[in-house]
């Protein structure tokens, strides 16, 4: 059988990372090729460079599409030569009607006026493609995200796809959705369609896929093969996690006390905007000077899980109880959180963990003001101390602590987002991916940190997409799946393997 | 000669640095002294001066409150009618229920906060875009200011403690002629409480080792900026001293300072503006930020209509035409940032400045109303232009 596509020693860097090392990649005409890794292994930039998001020239490396070099200069190329793409975050138009998005970009038209009556016909034919049998005059906003991810895959079809590459497909979808759209993808392999599937879930990648292959930090680690019966999950696994664990990570000294700080009890959270429940009856508990870490690949739930403790800002429906030591504690909105005593590091600090344009001093006293201030009126001189204790025992690499925000490393804002919390005095810290995207230094630094204070009593979920992270620094896993808690390990039983187990089941 | 050179050096290096804080200031004294030159003198002079500040207090009351609206990233439309409306009902209150000033104008004070909350709740807890909400609020008390106006007109207005309130002067203690002995005490007494602030405030700075200016440096900025207090105060004494106008500008600018630098309140009102998700999650409620700055923003409204109605002795049907659009120009030219968090009320009231120097000067200079408008229009581009530039080289 002939490849479609080759992509040969592709590299892409980002300022500080390596996300694609030398990357070899190769899919046969007619094929489902499945594309597994961890969190941040490089799939959905291998997909970017394919699709033209990064254009030619910021990778190095070759694309061999049809047996011929291609330099994509945007999305648009490769999509008229039969590329399309579906992303997590579907890209319809909620308030158009569903002929409207499936032909949009490419409208039936004579001189510049829209055919509607062909263009009607004609997106009938495609839902009958993807068996879906529903008006095409329905807007897309009525539809279920299982229906939607359907039309998505009808606009594809109507461009003519030849290569179609589904990110993520299922990770929204209930198990009988889930179902319809792998029995489609297999439907498409009959009438010729290449197909490239992302998936974290396992069971669908050995249940459709004809090649597998596996990358891991960047690098393609293997490439398995349905014919020569290469592909089971164990295989998978292994070869998914099968990095050594060479980060260092300082000893701990202390051991976790006895009595439990934190208790959280059936946290049930659902989603309006996405219609899906994000977590399911999640319970769990951390002892004081405990560090619990919480595992889980993409849209498993973990920041929804945070969120929902804390205050729940984006008005997810949230049950269930919490309880700080002991008592039940009114977790309604973030204030009341944060009187509780329960602090959240946002993984997204430049989003919504800090204010940019803001200085050091101004970010780290926000969450606590009222105990700077006399009758209403900050005092300066106070919070420039406090600020400066923060700069010296965190080691903030700063010139001033007037300095913006904006203008320090991700490591040092980070630091001053930390700071920012324990200034709230919590007994409760909830460091949500603290590590992400900085250096090595910094990120020791952290670790040491992390240390000191569950010495000093401090509870701390650690949720983190780094399982060597994970790994190294709790004293306790939980590892969520699907919103829901899937199992919990002591540091002891926990490794890569039944961790990725139970994250994938 | 050496000396020399490296004073000039270090000036033009803090400019240079400071060219966003500094820039409308160099800005306004351009458009200041061009206007001197080519009016031969009229511009600056006392009786021109005065009046400006007059004629305008009633934008610069506007444009405070516009600030937080725009720092927290929203627009109000409604405060040109909401100042027209509550100055004809001020009138009415006066002219045919007999209410005493005072009473009056803490009535329409509390209407005005009570239509600003209105605002708030529609923008926080309805979530309408401002844009929307306060379009309809315009379209509102326009209909509300002819209605109350129909029967009558323009309603005059006789009641001299409340015309003194745009048209007024602070009292004199010694009667000197050509020149106003209490404002001389009060710009020297202001000069020095700016100079003793500023000493303390560098000495702080110091005491935790903060960098601080060079003290030549220091030294030039506290010379050139008392010299400015005491030309302005010098200018308004040659005439009939300062106005009660300037005294509610004054001490509207001091508490909005006080508020937006000092307390919680306003710290909480920049990080709403700087990153609304941030500061939920830092247990700040955007909601309630939001309708406190609404509420603060008609009530000044209703300052601001209080201030027109006394300029021109009556409610008239027009009166609250484009103020908003005045207001909101003055935040912008006077560097708030459109996309919020940023943005100072003295620097506001500097925009306000700058765009009735332009008015003012151009009318005297006899330029076509018509042109007038273009100008003020491109001025406004050019402002803010420059701050975007600015900010993105940063």
């Amino acid at each position: 059988m002939k490849n479609i596509l080759e992509m040969k020693g592709i590299t892409k860097e980002f300022p500080g990372v390596k996300a694609l090392d030398n990357v070899n990649f190769e899919v046969k005409t007619g094929e489902i090729h499945c594309l597994v890794g961890e969190n941040g292994a490089g799939k959905s930039t291998l997909m970017k460079v394919l699709s033209g998001v990064y254009k030619y020239g910021e990778y190095s490396g070759d694309i061999v599409f049809e047996n011929k070099v291609r330099k994509f200069k945007n999305i648009k190329e490769s999509e008229q030569l039969g590329i399309s793409i579906i992303y997590q975050e579907l890209a319809l138009i909620p308030e158009m009607t569903i002929y409207e998005n499936i032909f949009l970009g490419h409208e039936i038209k004579n001189k510049n006026i829209i055919n509607w009556n062909e263009t009607i016909t004609e997106s009938k034919k495609y839902l009958d493609l993807v068996n879906l049998k529903i008006n095409p005059s329905e807007k897309v906003i009525n539809l279920g995200v299982g229906q939607q991810q359907l039309i998505e895959i009808a606009k594809a079809l109507s461009k003519d796809v030849k290569l179609l590459i589904l990110d993520e497909p299922t990770a929204a979808l209930n198990e009988e959705e889930s179902d319809n759209l792998l029995k489609l993808l297999l439907d498409l392999k009959e009438k010729g369609v290449t197909s490239i599937m992302i998936s974290h879930k396992l069971k669908e990648v050995t249940a459709i896929a004809d090649t597998v292959t596996i990358l891991r930090d960047g690098k393609t680690i293997c490439s398995l093969s349905k014919e020569k019966n290469e592909i089971n999950k164990n295989k998978i696994i292994t070869e998914m996690v099968g990095r050594e664990i060479n980060d260092v990570f300082p000893k701990r000294k202390s051991k976790p006390f006895d009595e439990v700080c934190l208790e959280v009890k059936n946290i049930n959270a659902y989603n309006h905007k996405l219609r899906r429940q994000v977590v399911k009856d999640a319970s769990f508990y951390v002892k004081k000077g405990e560090v619990v870490g919480i595992a889980g690949l993409m849209g498993a739930g973990r920041t929804e899980l945070a969120h929902s403790i804390f205050g729940n800002p984006y008005g997810y429906q949230v049950s269930g109880e919490v309880l700080v030591e002991g008592k039940n504690i009114d977790f309604s909105n973030p204030k009341k959180a944060i009187k509780a005593k329960i602090a959240y590091v946002s993984e997204d600090r430049k989003g919504n963990g800090l204010i940019l344009m803001q200085d050091i001093k101004q970010n780290i006293s926000l969450a606590n003001l009222q105990t700077l201030t006399k009758g209403k009126i900050i005092n300066n001189n106070q919070e420039i101390m406090i600020a400066n204790k923060y700069k010296d025992s965190i080691n903030i690499k700063t010139p001033s602590i007037e300095q913006k925000v904006n203008n320090l490393s991700g490591g040092n804002q980070q630091k001053v987002s930390i700071s920012k919390w324990l200034f709230s005095n919590p007994k409760v810290l909830i460091l949500d991916e603290p590590t992400r995207g900085i250096d090595v230094g910094a990120k020791f630094e952290i670790y040491t940190l992390i240390n000191e204070l569950i010495s000093s009593g401090l509870s701390i979920v650690l949720i983190s997409s780094e399982l060597p992270e994970i790994l190294g620094m709790s004293d306790r896993v939980y590892v969520l799946n699907e919103g829901r808690i899937a199992g919990e390990l002591p540091i002891e039983e926990a490794n890569q393997e039944n961790i990725i187990q139970l994250a994938t089941e | 000669m050496n000396i020399i050179k490296n004073y000039g050096k270090d000036l033009f290096s803090i400019l240079k640095e400071n060219v966003r804080e500094y820039g409308m200031y160099i800005a306004l004294l351009l458009i200041i002294t061009y206007f001197t030159i080519a009016s031969g003198g009229i511009f600056i002079s006392a009786r021109n001066i005065s009046n400006l500040l007059n004629q305008t207090g009633y934008i610069f009351i506007l444009a405070v409150g516009m600030t937080l609206i725009i720092v927290i990233r929203h627009i109000d439309l409604s405060v040109g009618y909401i100042a027209g409306f509550l100055g004809a009902l001020a009138a009415i209150f006066m002219t045919q229920h007999n209410i005493p000033v005072l009473i009056t104008i803490i009535i329409v004070l509390i209407i005005g906060l009570i239509i600003g909350l209105w605002n708030g709740f529609l923008v926080a807890y309805m979530g309408l875009p401002a844009f929307v909400a306060t379009l309809a609020g315009m379209l509102i008390f326009r209909g509300a200011l002819l209605l109350s106006t129909r029967a009558t007109g323009t309603i005059t207005i006789s009641n001299e403690a409340f015309n003194a309130i745009s048209n007024g002067y602070i009292p004199d203690v010694a009667n000197i002629e050509g020149v106003h002995l209490l404002t001389l005490i009060i710009g020297l007494l202001s000069v020095l409480i700016y100079v003793f602030s500023e000493m303390r405030k560098r000495k702080t700075l110091i005491k935790y080792k903060f960098e601080v200016m060079k003290k030549d440096m220091f030294i030039t900025k506290l010379i050139f900026i008392s010299l400015i207090i005491s030309l302005f105060f010098y200018t308004l004494s040659q005439y009939r001293g300062i106005s009660w106008t300037v005294v509610i500008i004054f001490i509207v600018v001091a508490i909005y300072s006080f508020i937006t630098n000092k307390t919680v309140l306003g710290r909480h009102i920049y990080a709403v503006g700087g990153n609304p998700e941030a500061a939920e999650l830092s247990g700040i409620s955007v909601k309630k930020i939001t309708l406190t700055v609404f509420g603060s923003m008609s009530m000044l409204a209703a300052l601001s209509g209080i201030l027109f109605a006394s300029r021109l002795q009556s409610a008239t049907t027009t009166a609250g035409q484009l103020f908003e659009l005045d207001a909101i120009a003055a935040a912008f030219v006077g560097g708030v940032s459109a996309s919020g968090g940023i943005g100072k009320v003295t620097g506001s009231i500097i925009g306000a400045l700058v765009m009735a120097s332009l008015s003012s000067g151009m009318n005297l200079l006899g330029v076509d109303v018509s042109i007038q408008y273009i100008i003020k229009g491109l001025v406004l581009v050019a402002a803010v232009v420059f701050d975007v530039r600015t900010r993105n080289k940063k």
